[in-house]
């Protein structure tokens, strides 16, 4: 007992001489590792960026095709508050007409840590996105107006599952929740409806079953695979436009290095409405935390301290 | 003038010391979730990163939550991607063994994972 206490004691130590290392860590809740994923927001704060983001979008029910290169960088202000930058440049091939290209315009967004549970493999942000209007190529698809997004993005790994069911330990659910909010009803006699977000990703993590359930040898690279399924779909609700839901089932899989990760995921519309045929996405994504600890990768709030 | 300033802060920005990340568990000896014919006389743990020995710790313990490990855990000198817990010797069982690791950037994991001596 007496050793029991004296590790408690150490452990309490170590937690206190370094309050600000795990939060500074991306993507972690106890011993659950979630990565980036492509398609659904990320339900933690980090110093990340993905660098690109290349998709080939299925074609479009009004037979245009869209091919897109995109960035996203997220940076914390302080270890539980972070904002984000991201934007597109897209190339859209619209039938009868002239190729279109441009950027797609600015969406910020600032996100708040609102808890992290090391138990139970569970996390939640708060965010508050914005997609700022003219601030990319109309033609090619940029707004003309402004869109506010509040959004609920919450994770969960399923490693406290009893150990008579261990080849279900390493699933994890991940899932955005977001309401859409137009700063203009409509743009040239188009409605521009209110709509809601909602996106999950559903993933079995290779590396949490050989370190935490079972050992089954699996070498490089695929022990560092994770293979997951994301959905997202839009639903207007107002404005004429109720019953109008689009979106994408992305099937794929998330390679996740020391450093950087790469994603590539198959894009499936889910109804005619969301296009038809097949689409594909691929993503590097750098984890900034890990690749400049001491510099960019720190909270702003850490880096004029020593 | 401005050129070099923007030079000089990236620079600064980007000469970072040698990057470093979160130390993940590679394998163990017993195997994670393995089981094993005999009582092992230690748990032994590779990392993929190097570890810091003041703050990286391990616990081995039976069905009951007691400690049967012989000692605190041991980051090896010569190999400090390496963590050792010396054992008590081991009747037929299941253990779990819990670890925390800081790397040597001060990134920390934790993990846990379990293995059978005998016929468990």
């Amino acid at each position: 007992m007496h050793r029991v206490i004296c590790r408690g004691l150490a452990a309490v130590t170590v937690a206190a001489l370094l309050p600000s290392a795990e939060a500074m860590a991306h993507g972690f809740a106890g011993d659950r590792f979630f990565p980036a994923t492509i398609l659904t927001d990320d339900p933690f704060v980090a110093d990340e960026m993905s660098l690109p983001t290349v998709t080939l979008n299925p074609t479009q029910s009004d037979g245009s095709r869209e091919f897109d290169v995109g960035t996203d960088l997220s940076m914390l202000i302080t270890p539980k508050l972070d904002f984000t930058l991201s934007n597109d440049w897209a190339h859209t091939r619209i039938p009868g007409m002239s190729t279109q290209t441009g950027l797609t315009g600015l969406t910020t967004g600032t996100q708040y840590q609102l808890f992290i549970n090391a138990e139970h493999e569970a996390m939640a942000l708060a965010a508050l996105d914005v997609t700022w209007g003219n601030t990319g190529r109309v033609a090619a698809g940029a707004p003309a107006f402004t869109t506010i997004s509040p959004t609920f993005d919450f994770g969960k790994g399923f490693g406290d599952l009893p150990d008579s069911v261990p080849w279900l330990r390493p699933f994890a659910l991940t899932g955005n929740l977001s309401l859409n909010f137009p700063t203009e009803t409509e743009t040239n006699g188009s409605p521009n409806p209110n709509s809601l977000f909602y996106g999950f990703a559903i993933e079995y993590s290779i590396p949490y079953l050989q370190s935490q359930v079972r050992d089954l040898g699996l070498g490089p690279p695929f022990n560092r695979m994770i293979p997951l399924v994301e959905f997202a779909l839009t639903s207007p609700f107002n404005r004429g436009q109720t019953g109008t839901t689009t979106g994408t089932v992305q099937p794929g899989v998330i390679w996740a290095g020391q450093y950087f990760q790469v994603g590539a995921e198959m894009m499936i519309p889910t109804n005619s409405l969301s296009g038809h045929g097949i689409g594909g996405v691929v993503q590097l994504h750098f984890y900034l935390d890990d690749l400049f600890p001491n510099s960019i990768g720190r909270p702003i709030s850490k880096w004029f301290q020593q | 003038m401005k050129i070099a300033a923007i030079v000089a802060l990236a620079a600064t920005i980007f000469a970072a010391p040698r990057a470093q990340a979160h130390a993940f568990l590679d394998h163990a000896s017993p195997a994670v979730g393995s089981s094993v014919p005999a009582a092992p006389a230690t748990v032994m743990m590779w990392f993929t990163q190097q570890l810091e020995p003041a703050f990286t710790s391990a616990t081995v313990t039976d069905k009951s939550g007691n400690l049967v490990d012989a000692g605190p855990a041991q980051v090896d000198p010569k190999d400090p991607t390496e963590l050792r817990v010396p054992l008590k010797p081991l009747p037929p069982g299941t253990y779990s063994v819990a670890w925390h690791a800081l790397s040597v950037d001060t990134h920390t994991t934790t993990g846990h994972f379990i293995f059978t001596v005998g016929g468990g």
